[in-house]
């Protein structure tokens, strides 16, 4: 069968469904934080997808620039998260509520 | 840049420096305010010769239809002034020299002195309304900033506020007289050019100034108003020409408002011979004279301005007949004499104001300084019955002051006489209800000098320190020397002051076609004009000489004029005792209706509803993001969908 258009966005509309129940429903920091990076993939192959059907470069130069600022992202995020667990001794959400009322 | 702009510009960077850096160092601090100061002579006296042109007035504020300068008026009354002002504070800047040597304040009070010369001079040469108003308070300020100089006195420091809530309450009524002439006549310009066709555009013809014909032309006013289709109404004229006299009525000092000036007299001498004898409370005299087209639109105003001087003249110096501390009775007089001028406004005689105002500028601070160095001499003494004997004791203070003395009372051949005479012949024009009471005045005048050189200069010495007086420093004598020239000559005719202002007068009444009709014609008659002012003035010295020579106390005792009409008691009991409940039901009003109610009502309702939406924020992570996806879809959702 031909693969269309189609057929990518809905890998990546799973894909990036599968990153937010993982960053709404997980506990752990570390493994939301890794669905977040899921969800950024997501977006990243419809920019691919896009840019490959419409004979365009400009979607592929973006996705450059994406994962060079996730991997930035990525490694200020798992400092902070280093930094979080040496103050409180976890990485569980539901022990980070400091910030409310 | 036009050179005459520094006239501005060079006691404004002195004071800023005074202000920012120089009153920590005291002998730079007179450096700079001596040397903005002759700075400023210099160019006003290249002014006066008409060395130096006009500068062209800068754009300030521009509305549709509606445009402020900053630009400087010279003709011959603005000329005239900028010579008084520049030259007299110039004498005093150097008389304060030797005067506040010795004073920890010096910096701070030439820094006060350099802000008056900065603002003086802008009213004096400002070419609109706005322009003036804002230098008016300036000088305010600066009245204000040297009557309290010596703060640490509880008396200076209610004196300074007197004088400035005094002058707050007058400047309500200049603006409101501001801002009718504004609404009047479309301009704020005060350029002779601008003035003289508005007032041919909204004059009644007319058939005199005299007192009769006043009233003929008070009456018939709205209905000529009505017939002719004139826009502005007799009574808006009305009530524009008293609103910039009120004006005046608190700079000047008039009655009712007369109060301040006595106690500012708290502030150091030269002050009290710059700014409350010479130039600052002039300085209404000379707004009226600025806007003299204007204020021959309302016979009526005209009537209130003569009426108002007169009495004030003859108020003051009936007071001072009985005060026994020197500056305050050369305060009186002060007031007295500026009743004078604004009489001869408001009877029709600019030129006789301005005139008077020259003159009186010379001899008023030639007698301030000279009492300043009595006051100096004794260490501080101003009590007259505490002196005597100190004619020979510091010859060229006696001598000086003779001559002021003899300048104030009009005595031929003195500078004053001429003034005086030449304001009395235009009061008599006007009407001789006028005249009389300014004879009655001159004739006070004379008394009350003559006690008080009596007293303090002739019999003995009353107190020990009245016994070895010291002559002051040279620096403190010149500018009194060089005033007594002044003070002697400055009448004559040859000096051209007379026919400088006079030249300026008749200009004026013949751009407004007015010339020879409403100028009340000063037929010269020489028995009202000069026999009985001499007269009266040599009864007032020979009556005082023989009531005062080799007396201890005083003999005369007039309880209500030593307590000056006790008007500070009466203002005391009305404004500070009754005023008081208003101001308290008004200030309980503001702290629990508008202060508790509207204003902390509203930050309270603010605060109650941020207590509400604070209940969201739960802390948890999840629960954020959750909602977050959920908005956004919903956003989504709407952009795509509808």
């Amino acid at each position: 069968m031909d693969i269309t258009l189609n057929n990518y966005l809905a890998v990546a509309a799973i894909l990036f469904a599968i990153g937010l129940m993982g960053v709404i429903m997980r506990r752990n920091l570390l493994i939301i934080y890794m669905s977040l990076e899921m969800m950024l993939q997501a977006a990243n192959l419809t920019f691919v997808a896009f840019s490959r059907f419409n004979g365009h470069l400009d979607g592929q130069v973006f996705v450059f620039f994406v994962i060079t600022v996730a991997a930035a992202e990525v490694s200020v995020g798992l400092a902070l998260i280093v930094a979080l667990y040496r103050l409180k001794r976890t990485t569980q959400v539901q022990d980070l509520t400091t910030l409310k009322f | 840049m036009d050179i005459a702009w520094f006239l501005l510009i060079a006691p404004l960077v002195a004071t800023i420096a005074i202000l920012l850096h120089l009153h920590r160092k005291p002998d730079m601090a007179i450096f700079a305010s001596v040397g903005s100061a002759s700075l400023c002579f210099l160019i006003a006296l290249a002014v006066a010769c008409g060395g130096i042109p006009e500068p062209v007035p800068y754009e300030w504020i521009s509305l549709p239809g509606w445009t402020v300068d900053i630009g400087m008026i010279f003709d011959p009354l603005s000329k005239g002034m900028l010579l008084v002002v520049t030259g007299i504070g110039l004498l005093i800047h150097i008389y304060s020299i030797g005067y506040m040597a010795h004073d920890p304040g010096k910096g701070r009070f030439f820094g006060g002195l350099t802000i008056f010369m900065f603002s003086m001079t802008g009213i004096v040469l400002a070419d609109n309304l706005i322009m003036l108003f804002l230098f008016w308070e300036g000088v305010g300020l600066s009245s204000y900033l040297l009557i309290g100089f010596w703060y640490e006195k509880e008396s200076a420091a209610q004196a300074a506020n007197k004088a400035f809530v005094c002058n707050r309450l007058a400047d309500f009524g200049f603006m409101v007289g501001i801002l009718t002439f504004w609404f009047l006549m479309g301009t704020v310009s005060v350029r002779p050019g601008v003035l003289a066709p508005l007032y041919k555009e909204n004059a009644m013809p007319a058939t005199g100034s005299t007192l009769n014909q006043v009233v003929i032309q008070t009456t018939q006013a709205g209905s000529y108003a009505a017939q002719h289709g004139i826009s502005a109404s007799p009574v808006l004229l009305t009530i524009m020409v008293v609103g910039l006299f009120l004006g005046c009525v608190g700079k000047s000092a008039m009655f009712p408002l007369h109060v301040w000036l006595p106690d500012a007299m708290e502030g150091p001498t030269p002050v009290s011979a710059l700014i409350h004898a010479a130039t600052m409370v002039a300085a209404g005299v000379y707004m009226l004279c600025r806007v003299y087209p204007l204020l021959l639109l309302s016979p009526a105003g005209m009537f209130i301005i003569a009426f108002i001087g007169c009495f004030t003249a003859i108020f003051a110096a009936l007071i001072a007949v009985q005060q026994n501390d020197i500056k305050r009775i050369l305060a009186y007089s002060t007031l007295s004499q500026l009743g004078y001028m604004v009489m001869a406004v408001g009877c029709g005689g600019p030129d006789a104001a301005m005139f008077h105002l020259t003159t009186h500028a010379f001899f008023k601070a030639l007698l301030f300084l000279a009492a300043g160095s009595v006051i100096h001499a004794l260490h501080d003494e101003q009590d007259i019955w505490k002196m005597g004997g100190l004619y020979n004791k510091i010859p060229l203070t006696f001598w000086t002051f003779a001559i002021g003395m003899l300048a104030l009372i009009g005595c031929p051949p003195f500078a004053g006489f001429f003034s005086k005479d030449y304001v009395l012949s235009v009061a008599y024009a006007y009407g001789p209800v006028f005249y009389w009471v300014g004879v009655i005045t001159a004739f006070l005048t004379a008394f009350y000098m003559t006690r008080l050189v009596v007293v303090a200069f002739f019999g003995k010495a009353r107190t020990p320190a009245a016994e070895h007086p010291h002559e002051s420093p040279r620096v403190m004598t010149i500018p009194l020397v060089i005033l007594s020239v002044l003070s002697f000559t400055g009448g004559f005719g040859f000096i051209g002051i007379k026919s400088l202002y006079h030249a300026w007068s008749t200009g004026v009444l013949a751009s407004t076609g007015l010339l020879g009709v409403a100028a009340p014609h000063a037929e010269p008659n020489f028995f009202l004009e000069m026999i009985v002012p001499a007269a009266v003035v040599a009864l007032g010295v020979v009556l005082a000489y023989f009531l005062y020579a080799e007396v201890k106390v005083d003999p005369l005792e007039i309880k209500v004029l030593a307590h000056k009409f006790y008007f500070d008691e009466l203002y005391d009991y009305f404004l500070v005792g009754e005023q008081q409940l208003a101001a308290r039901f008004l200030n309980w009003i503001d702290s629990w209706i508008l202060d508790g109610l509207i204003i902390r009502g509203a930050a309270y309702i603010s605060v109650g509803v941020g207590e509400l939406f604070r209940l969201l924020q739960t802390g948890s992570l999840q629960g954020y993001a959750f909602l977050f996806t959920l908005g956004s879809i919903v956003l989504i959702y709407f952009t795509i969908f509808h």
